[in-house]
């Protein structure tokens, strides 16, 4: 079984009209078999400093949250409604004003009922990266499904 | 003090609290939602990085004002956040030569019982 990326965050972006992700413009970018990318277009209203004209960490943070959210579901190969316990974010440097930020995302370990991942925000070149991320969630009643070996 | 243009996408705004630390209000809205009926986490982060900075810059504003700039921010989600008015507010727990710690905490109806907090640690860049 596999879960698509692009349909679980169009599923997500359509539940309720959009929501927060779908105005930030977050989009399914590509995939790996272990990784998951979204995109977050460069827009004027996502600024946070006026005078260099750079990101607010809101929509990276919010980029980042909803890309790690989405491995853990490719990682269990279906879709479990869970939150975000904590999410910590390195900002490595400032997001190229006018660039499309990409996050890639990656789940460490499902447990019964915690998620751990990781994550990289880069504007072009994976290997010059301008945020990492961790995150962790929880199911809020219950256990996620057992991963298929 | 104005808001950032994130800070209008968000919705907030800016009061003064009742020690005259600024407060920042966010309405709950479309664009705010993640799961329905709830604040997706990315929109209570950026409050509380709005909250933090907005904090920042009253206490350098004392000094006549210095860039910030974003070293890393951790944040705990504690609470969903629900159909209602949520506020947040930062704190300056050490405001240092070129480092300054600042928490954040946002909030419902009882401050309280926060919905979320956050650890900041900026970059100060004096003139």
């Amino acid at each position: 079984m596999d879960l698509d990326p692009a349909a679980a965050l169009k599923a997500l972006q359509s539940r309720n009209f959009g929501g927060h992700s779908a105005r930030l413009g977050i989009r399914y970018h590509d995939r790996g078999p272990d990784w998951v990318e979204l995109a977050l277009p460069f827009s004027p209203d996502l600024i946070g400093d006026e005078d260099s004209g750079v990101l607010a960490s809101g929509p990276i943070i919010a980029l980042m949250d909803v890309a790690t959210s989405i491995a853990v579901w490719q990682r269990i190969a279906a879709f479990a409604p869970h939150a975000t316990l904590d999410l910590r974010i390195d900002y490595l440097r400032p997001a190229r004003p006018g660039q499309t930020v990409i996050g890639r995302a990656e789940c460490l370990r499902v447990a019964r009922s915690i998620a751990f991942t990781r994550g990289i925000a880069h504007d072009g070149d994976l290997a010059d990266p301008v945020a990492h991320v961790a995150a962790t969630f929880m199911v809020p009643s219950g256990t996620y499904p057992k991963v298929a070996p | 003090m104005r808001l950032p243009p994130y800070a209008e996408l968000l919705g907030a705004s800016l009061e003064v609290g009742d020690d005259g630390a600024p407060l920042i209000v966010m309405p709950f809205g479309e664009d705010v939602v993640g799961r329905p009926g709830f604040l997706q986490g990315g929109a209570i982060s950026g409050l509380l990085e709005v909250a933090a900075i907005a904090a920042l810059r009253h206490a350098l504003a004392e000094e006549g004002g210095a860039r910030v700039k974003p070293i890393n921010v951790t944040v705990d989600f504690m609470r969903g956040g629900r159909d209602h008015v949520t506020r947040a507010a930062g704190t300056i727990t050490r405001l240092g030569t070129r480092v300054a710690n600042v928490e954040a905490v946002a909030w419902q109806d009882d401050r309280a019982r926060p919905i979320a907090a956050a650890r900041m640690n900026y970059l100060i860049e004096r003139d």
